[in-house]
């Protein structure tokens, strides 16, 4: 870097700047600034060599390529869909990219308004009245749902009911948040992939508060008995929260008219890749539970000259005022992605968005009924419709399959001893052909 | 210096909504049931030159860190590097999360390398990389704590917060289902001895501490603290918020400190997005490394895949006693690629510089301004006091100086605060601009500032009313006229 000797490439501070400065302040030197009890000063190393770009980014590029190539037909919970051009290079503006949270909301009028569209897509997708402007990813806004339900719980309920298939990071962060406000998390069984509802209703005892059922579930399978869940939880003062995605939730049932009190899901599936798992926490749920939303909401407001601004609001139920009273310890959230699904959304417009998500149901229908015909597989295990993803029972072990599937160059999920789960977008879908020959022969 | 942000207007808005350029109302035909299907969605549908106009021009109506100094105090809004990007953007990087460790040994490997550099940088044993935030980190932090106590059969329901603390210790604290005990700050706006020793008692189960504190301040009695902590038998938390203050000076786990979040969108440039992603590691000693969340990568010749090169191959297990989940997979992934790699290009010497140029540009910033500051010495920011204006309308003209303001009215110690912190990254140059703004706005009268900002996009916003007639959706715009 020009002018730059040693130190870090982003202090622009020449030695006579340094000098001139130490001076100004009245220092010998730099370390006389630091007011750290000689016993407790570092004067080791980090054994962390300084690298020129070029060299970082060949070094990380060497590392990252020691990924094996494979085509994922994975999913469970993580979903990638084709991500255009146009959200990389908008959301990666530098206002947007490098920007703060909108605490001068003078200055942030155009963060906020892309956050404010989020929040209205989200309203729309849902029919629920609010959606706030991101948690971090599905997982802990299931955790955050059941800290909510416990604060406007109306019984002595201490039981959080969820599904007998859930993705294991979902149930993992909902135990850490329920273990917080003394909530114990149950299991309700499944029938052939979806909500036995008669064992659902026996297991509604009255100290539930809060019933999770999702659609599609982790297997894929679109729950057909939502309107009687949020029917049950009605019936018994608890909440109804359904997970689902902004894909599905283009052609699916609204959340709001089948009595889903809070909708949840990573919303993420539009605006990122699959990015090992980083997500966008959905969050959407009725006007009554308002003051008890978790997370940053952007409203809409009136600048001093009378026009139509935007505007972080309902502050106060946040950390930074609340402290211990908060409806959350969520400061930093995941604002750029939001930015993105919004940015893709639109791309996509309601046309895309109903298109891509009916592709979701005929790719998963078409995909199974050709792997149907292998012999030593049955699929899909469910009789049910399926969004994307699919359980297919085999003969030999799903592992084994799985093993031999990656040597070959696909990865898929073994969910049990005998079955294999297998998740189909459009960035899969050209190589559906060469999934199914090899496990033709692999199978 | 000087302003003008970018105002698009139209009538009696500035860039009108999406959905009232274009929305359009499809109906939905789906291979399904109609029981099953919604009947039709409304969405904006531009087309992508309209796309990206609309959000060039709301781009053009924010502020980010290459438009100007954001001396946001706590929030060390460094310059973010150009080249990250680009790696976290490599195909490469992007892998699902549930792919069989063999077959992602790049990821693993990356993951290791920077946990060792994390906790190289702390001194610290062991680092979970899982936790998307610094809150997330904190609540990952004192469910640790509250599993090892647990572990070794011991109720200690909670956790002591000085009153300078960052609201997400409160909070993070409380969502464990700790009581938080508030330790008020001694008169030179540090703990208090004495009244930590009536804080601590075998309820005990942590101390979460920020040092240097929110004012900028150094803990000098840090060792006491630790051993008075550890005498009471409870553990010693570190709060990252601050860490640009002491990088290669000093490191917590030396201090004492047993558990630690590092806020990589802080100390390690990664951008903050407009509120988030970020990501918050915790480091911990030894002791606690069975508790932290699963799963970990290691080398799986038993090693702990974070001494130095990962050569080996590297597979995922889980601890011992793990606390589990503090994410649905392996935690903000992108943001971890950004961080590894602005580690990797300043090494020891820039890690080191980049800390000593942060203290000695809010040393001489500090020095040029005519806010009195009352506590010190500090280190990377400084708390000013606005006197008798309003901390919050200072902000509001500082804007029109063309520099984003300090962090307002907070801590609570200072009356009137303006909390600042440049960063490394401003030259010389810049702190006196930076400066000059300060300066004219605290010579201005209450009018000036009442009628600020004037040169931004949008004139005073009036949060109070914004909140009492709450309008989150383009839907609740709508309603408006019904009323």
């Amino acid at each position: 870097m020009g002018g730059h000797n040693t130190g870090s490439p982003y202090a622009p501070h020449s030695p006579e700047e340094t000098a001139a400065m130490l001076d100004a302040v009245g220092a010998d030197r730099e370390a006389d600034l630091f007011d750290i009890p000689e016993s407790v000063r570092f004067d080791g190393e980090f054994n962390i060599p300084a690298r020129d770009e070029r060299t970082v980014r060949r070094e990380v590029r060497e590392l990252l390529d020691r990924n094996d190539q494979l085509v994922e037909f994975l999913g469970r919970g993580h979903y990638d869909h084709y991500v255009p051009s146009a959200v990389d290079h908008l959301a990666d503006r530098q206002e947007f990219l490098t920007s703060y949270t909108q605490y001068q909301p003078e200055i942030a009028q155009g963060f906020l308004q892309a956050l404010f569209e989020y929040q209205s897509m989200l309203v729309e997708l849902t029919g629920l009245d609010v959606a706030n402007c991101s948690l971090y990813d599905a997982a802990t806004a299931l955790g955050e749902t059941a800290t909510l339900a416990a604060r406007v719980r109306e019984s002595s309920g201490s039981h959080v009911l969820v599904p007998e298939h859930l993705q294991a990071g979902k149930r993992g962060v909902l135990e850490n948040y329920a273990s917080g406000v003394d909530l114990t998390v149950d299991t309700y069984p499944m029938d052939d992939g979806a909500a036995d509802v008669g064992a659902l209703e026996d297991a509604m005892a009255e100290d539930v508060v809060l019933v999770y059922a999702e659609s599609p579930t982790v297997r894929g399978v679109i729950e057909e008995s939502l309107a009687k869940i949020g029917a049950l939880a009605d019936g018994h003062d608890a909440l109804f929260c359904l997970g689902s995605d902004p894909v599905a939730l283009s052609i699916l049932q609204e959340p709001a008219a089948v009595g889903a009190d809070v909708v949840i899901g990573d919303a993420a599936t539009l605006g990122l890749p699959a990015a090992y798992g980083m997500g966008l926490g959905m969050f959407a749920t009725r006007e009554s539970f308002l003051r008890q939303v978790p997370g940053r909401l952007v409203g809409a407001s009136e600048d001093a000259s009378g026009r139509r601004a935007y505007t972080l609001t309902l502050q106060t139920r946040e950390q930074h005022i609340r402290r211990e009273r908060a409806t959350s310890n969520i400061c930093t959230n995941q604002a750029w992605v939001a930015l993105r699904a919004a940015i893709h959304a639109a791309w996509l417009g309601p046309g895309g968005l109903v298109d891509l998500a009916a592709d979701c149901v005929s790719r998963a229908g078409t995909l199974a009924a050709e792997v149907d015909e292998i012999a030593g597989i049955q699929a899909p295990v469910h009789d049910r419709h399926h969004f994307r993803e699919f359980v297919a029972s085999t003969d030999q072990p799903a592992e084994a399959i799985a093993a031999d599937l990656r040597e070959e160059g696909f990865a898929v999920h073994a969910v049990d001893d005998h079955l294999l789960q297998v998740c189909v977008t459009e960035t899969t879908a050209e190589a559906t052909d060469d999934l199914v020959d090899t496990l033709e022969v692999v199978a | 210096m000087s302003y003008d942000q970018a105002r698009w207007s139209e009538d009696d808005q500035y860039e009108p909504l999406l959905s009232e350029k274009c929305n359009r109302e499809v109906d939905v035909d789906a291979p399904l049931p109609d029981d099953l299907t919604r009947d039709s969605l409304e969405l904006p549908a531009p087309s992508e030159p309209e796309l990206a106009r609309h959000y060039t021009r709301l781009s053009q109506m924010n502020y980010g860190v290459e438009s100007g100094p954001f001396p946001l105090g706590s929030c060390t809004m460094k310059y973010n590097p150009k080249f990250t990007e680009d790696l976290a953007a490599l195909p490469s990087a992007s892998v699902h999360p549930d792919r069989h460790p063999e077959t992602v040994q790049g990821t693993l490997a990356l993951m290791g390398r920077l946990s060792a550099y994390l906790a190289e940088i702390g001194g610290m044993d062991a680092v979970t990389l899982q936790p998307p935030a610094g809150a997330a980190g904190e609540y990952t932090g004192v469910l640790i704590a509250r599993a090892y106590h647990e572990h070794n059969g011991e109720d200690r329901p909670e956790i002591v917060v000085p009153d300078s603390a960052h609201g997400t210790n409160f909070a993070s604290a409380a969502l464990a289902g700790f009581d938080v005990v508030e330790l008020p700050s001694g008169e030179d706006g540090r703990v208090d001895p004495e009244a930590l020793d009536a804080a601590l008692s075998e309820d005990t189960a942590a101390l979460m501490l920020t040092n240097p504190n929110t004012l900028g301040l150094f803990e000098r009695d840090i060792e006491q603290i630790a051993e008075m902590v550890h005498e009471a038998g409870g553990l010693l938390y570190y709060d990252g918020a601050n860490l640009n203050a002491l990088l290669g000076r000093a490191r917590p786990g030396d201090m004492g400190f047993d558990i630690m979040h590092y806020n990589v969108h802080k100390t390690f440039a990664t951008p903050h997005g407009g509120g988030g992603p970020g990501a918050g590691p915790v480091g911990v000693v030894e002791e606690l490394e069975p508790f932290l969340p699963t799963p970990q990568v290691r080398e799986a010749d038993g090693g702990s895949g974070q001494e130095g090169e990962p050569g080996g191959t590297c597979e995922l297990h889980e601890p011992e006693h793990s606390i589990g989940k503090v994410h649905g997979f392996q935690g903000n992934w992108l943001v971890l690629v950004k961080a590894m790699a602005y580690i990797a290009r300043l090494g020891d010497e820039g890690l080191t510089d980049a800390s000593a140029k942060a203290v000695l540009n809010a040393n001489y910033l500090a020095e040029e301004i005519d806010y009195e500051i009352p506590f010190g010495p500090f280190h990377h920011e400084f708390v000013a006091s606005a006197g008798d204006q309003d901390a919050a309308a200072v902000a509001k003209r500082m804007l029109d100086y063309g520099v984003h303001p300090p962090t307002t009215k907070w801590p609570e110690i200072v009356d009137e605060a303006l909390m600042t912190e440049p960063t490394e990254v401003e030259n010389r140059r810049t702190l006196d601009q930076l400066a000059a703004a300060f300066d004219a706005v605290a010579a201005e009268d209450e009018e000036t500032l009442d009628a600020a900002p004037q040169r931004t996009t949008a004139r005073y916003i009036d949060q109070v009313t914004a909140a009492r007639e709450p309008r989150l959706s383009w839907q609740a715009l709508g309603e408006e006229g019904e009323e």
